[in-house]
C-alpha cells in the first residue's frame, strides 16, 4: 500500500468524480521546463510511450525527450510543390500547344521562358498549402474538443505553466502506479483525465 | 552590462515574465475597454469606407469612362493605386520571412502587425485590376477553366503571371498569418473570461493544444513556409515589373526595374509599418514591447531600401542617356522639365532627400520624426507610381496622340476608399486578435533567462 501523499489529497475529489468511467489517461504539472524535460526523460525511461508534453512555446529538447521522429512536413511541402510545379507547366502546355493556340508575333507556341512564373508561383502556392493541411492532419487537428482541457488547470498550459501527460492506452499504464511515477519524477500535481466522447 | 543584457533591455521590458508579456497583449483584446482614439479612426474609417462603395457603385453604373483615363493614357490612378498597394504589403512578409531566417530576434513583436498589413494591403490592391478590367463581373476569366467558350488565358503575357503573383501571395500570406497566430488564438481561448468568447477563440485556434507534438510539426512547418515565402516576396513585385518592363513602350522597357521595384515596396511598406505601429505604442501603452530599438532597425532598413530606390532613379536616367535613343532621352526630359515636373520634383524630395535625415540617430529614435518622414515616403512612393504610368504613356511615340491625364474625383473616391477599407481591418485587426505574438514573446522571454513562476 502506498502511503497517502499530501499533495494527492486536492485530487481526490476530482479522480472520485470519475472514478465510474474510463481514464483517458493522468496530466501532471510541473514547476518549470527544466523538470518537465527531465520527467519526461524518466517517463521514457521508464518505458512510457503513449506520451505527450506541453509547453507555451516551442522547447527542441522536450521534443527530443519524447523522441519524436523527424517531421514528416518537409516531404509533403515538396510533395505539394512538385505537385504544383508539373500540373501547371502541364496546363500551359496543353492549353498553349493544342486547347487555344495563337500566333503572337511568330514567338513559338511553347514559350518555355514566360510558362515559369505560373509554375514558380504555382510551386510555392501549392507548396503552403500541402504543408499547411498536412501540418494540421499530422497534429490531429482541428477538433473541437479533447480530454486534456477536462482539468481547469490545463488552461495555463498556454501561458506559464508545463505539463505532462500519461494516457491509459499504453502497455504500462496503471492509474496508481503512474500516479506514483509522476510524482517521484517531481509533478507538483497529478489530475486524472477523464475520457470523453470525441 | 554585457551585450546579452543590453539586447534584453533593448527588447523586452526589464521584469518580462510569460505572464506578463500574455497579459500585457491579451488584455488589449480582452479586459482593457475600446479607447476613444480607435472608436474616432473607426468612425473616419468608415466615412472613408462610403468613399469606396460608392466608387465602386459608381463604377459599375456606368464603366471606367467616369475615370480620367484616355487614349493613350489607358493606366491611371487604378493601376498607380494597385502598384502602390501591392508595394506597401511587402515589408510584412520580409519581417516575418526573411527576417526569421536571419534570426533578427527584434521582429518578434512587430511580424504580426506586419503580416495584417500585408493581407490587408493585398485585399486593397487586388480591388483594382479587378475594377479596371471594365467588365469586373468577368473577372474569373483569368483563372485558367474549361469554359464553353473554348477559350484560355494567354500564358504568356505577364498580365496572367500578376494574376498567380498576386493570388499566391494573398493565399500564401493568409496561411502564414493564421498558422502564425494559431498557439496564440488557444492563449486568448484559454485566458478569456467569458464562455461565449472562449469558445470563440477555440474555434479559431482548431482545438491548438500546445502538446509538443504539435510544436514538432509546427516549427517545421513555420520555416519552411518563412522559405517559400522569402523568394515569393521577391517574385510579386517583379512580376508587377514585368507588366511594365516587358512592354516596349519608352522608359518602361527596362531591365532595372524588378530590383528597383523589389526595393520601392520594401521602401513603402517599413514606412506604413512604422505609420501603424507609432500610433499603436501610444495608444495601447505596449511601448516596452515595441522599443525605441525597434524603430530604429525599422527606420535603419528604410534607409537602405530608399538608397536602393535612389540608386534605381539614377541607373534609369543614365540608362536613357547612355541609350542614345530619342524616345526615351525625350520621356526622361519630361519627366523633370515636362507638364507635370512638379510631381517628379515632389517624388526627388519625399523620396531621396528627405530619408536623408535617417542617418542621424536622433532622428531614428524620435517618433514625431519618423512619422513624418514616412508619411513623406508613402507620398513619394506613390508619386513615383504615378510618374512612372502616366508620363510614359501621356507622350507616347506619336505626338499626334499626346493627351494629358487628370483625375477625376472618382479616381481619388478608390484611392480614399482603399485607405478606409485598410484602416477598418486593421482596427478591427487590432480590436479582435492579438496582434504581438505571445508564444514568440515567451519564447523570448526564455532566451533571455526569463522569470519562471
Amino acid at each position: 500500500m502506498i502511503p497517502p501523499d499530501p499533495r494527492l489529497s486536492s485530487t481526490a475529489a476530482a479522480s472520485e468524480a470519475h472514478e465510474s468511467g474510463p481514464l483517458f489517461g493522468l496530466l501532471a504539472q510541473f514547476s518549470s521546463d527544466t523538470e518537465l524535460i527531465e520527467a519526461t526523460h524518466t517517463l521514457y525511461a521508464d518505458g512510457y510511450r503513449a506520451l505527450d508534453a506541453f509547453s507555451p512555446f516551442p522547447l527542441e529538447d522536450l521534443s527530443d525527450a519524447l523522441h519524436l521522429r523527424r517531421s514528416l512536413v518537409a516531404p509533403i511541402v515538396l510533395g505539394g510543390g512538385i505537385l504544383g510545379g508539373i500540373s501547371i507547366y502541364a496546363l500551359e502546355y496543353w492549353v498553349n500547344l493544342f486547347a487555344y493556340p495563337l500566333n503572337v508575333g511568330g514567338r513559338p507556341l511553347h514559350s518555355w521562358v514566360s510558362f515559369i512564373p505560373p509554375a514558380f508561383e504555382c510551386i510555392i502556392l501549392l507548396g503552403a498549402l500541402a504543408g499547411a493541411g498536412g501540418m494540421l492532419l499530422l497534429c490531429g487537428l482541428p477538433r473541437l474538443n479533447h480530454p486534456v482541457f477536462e482539468v481547469e488547470a490545463f488552461r495555463r498550459a498556454s501561458t506559464d505553466a508545463w505539463f505532462l501527460c500519461v494516457q491509459s492506452e499504453d502497455a504500462q499504464f496503471d492509474s496508481e502506479m503512474t500516479r506514483q511515477s509522476l510524482l517521484n519524477a517531481g509533478a507538483q500535481e497529478v489530475w486524472d483525465v477523464p475520457a470523453i466522447e470525441a | 552590462m554585457s551585450s546579452e543584457d543590453r539586447a534584453r533591455t533593448d527588447l523586452l521590458p526589464a521584469n518580462a515574465s510569460y505572464e506578463s508579456v500574455s497579459e500585457q497583449v491579451s488584455s488589449i483584446v480582452l479586459k482593457k475597454p475600446t479607447p476613444r482614439s480607435w472608436k474616432f479612426s473607426f468612425l473616419i474609417g468608415l466615412l472613408m469606407l462610403q468613399a469606396l462603395l460608392l466608387g465602386i457603385g459608381w463604377l459599375f453604373a456606368y464603366g471606367v469612362g467616369i475615370w480620367g483615363i484616355n487614349i493613350p493614357i489607358g493606366w491611371g490612378l487604378a493601376i498607380v493605386n494597385f502598384v502602390w498597394w501591392i508595394g506597401i504589403g511587402h515589408a510584412g512578409t520580409l519581417i516575418s520571412a526573411i527576417l526569421l531566417l536571419l534570426h533578427q530576434e527584434w521582429r518578434t513583436s512587430i511580424n504580426r502587425i506586419a503580416e495584417a498589413m500585408t493581407l490587408f494591403a493585398v485585399a486593397c490592391a487586388g480591388l483594382f485590376p479587378l475594377l479596371h478590367l471594365g467588365r469586373p463581373k468577368l473577372f474569373y476569366w483569368l483563372i485558367p477553366y474549361p469554359a464553353t467558350t473554348d477559350m484560355w488565358p494567354q500564358f504568356r503575357s505577364p498580365l496572367i503571371w500578376d494574376f498567380f503573383a498576386i493570388t499566391t501571395y494573398a493565399t500564401v500570406s493568409l496561411i502564414f498569418w493564421y498558422l502564425g497566430m494559431l498557439p496564440d488564438l488557444a492563449t486568448m481561448r484559454d485566458r478569456a473570461q467569458s464562455h461565449f468568447i472562449a469558445r470563440i477563440y477555440g474555434v479559431l485556434a482548431l482545438g491548438w493544444r500546445n502538446s509538443a507534438r504539435h510544436w514538432h510539426h509546427y516549427q517545421k512547418l513555420y520555416l519552411l513556409l518563412a522559405g517559400l515565402a522569402t523568394p515569393l516576396v521577391v517574385s510579386v513585385h517583379t512580376t508587377v515589373s514585368w507588366d511594365f518592363s516587358v512592354g516596349i513602350v519608352s522608359a518602361w522597357h527596362s531591365t532595372v526595374f524588378p530590383p528597383y521595384f523589389v526595393g520601392g515596396a520594401i521602401f513603402s511598406g517599413f514606412a506604413m509599418v512604422l505609420l501603424i505601429t507609432i500610433p499603436l505604442r501610444r495608444v495601447y501603452d505596449v511601448k516596452d514591447l515595441i522599443t525605441e530599438t525597434h524603430l530604429d532597425k525599422m527606420a535603419k532598413i528604410m534607409l537602405a531600401s530608399g538608397m536602393t530606390v535612389s540608386y534605381g532613379y539614377l541607373m534609369d536616367a543614365y540608362q536613357a542617356w547612355y541609350l542614345n535613343e530619342p524616345y526615351d532621352s525625350y520621356i526622361y526630359t519630361n519627366r523633370f522639365s515636362g507638364p507635370y515636373d512638379y510631381c517628379y520634383w515632389a517624388l526627388i524630395l519625399c523620396n531621396c532627400v528627405i530619408p536623408q535625415a535617417l542617418w542621424f540617430p536622433a532622428v531614428r529614435r524620435s517618433t514625431l520624426f519618423l512619422f513624418g518622414i514616412s508619411l513623406c515616403i508613402q507620398v513619394g512612393m506613390w508619386l513615383e507610381r504615378f510618374i512612372i504610368i502616366t508620363l510614359s504613356l501621356h507622350r507616347d511615340h506619336l505626338p499626334s496622340d499626346w493627351a494629358m491625364y487628370y483625375p477625376t474625383i472618382w479616381d481619388w473616391a478608390l484611392l480614399v476608399g482603399t485607405g478606409g477599407l485598410f484602416l477598418i481591418l486593421m482596427l478591427l485587426f487590432l480590436r479582435l486578435l492579438p496582434s504581438i505574438s505571445m508564444s514568440e514573446m515567451r519564447e523570448l522571454v526564455h532566451q533571455k533567462g526569463g522569470s519562471n513562476p
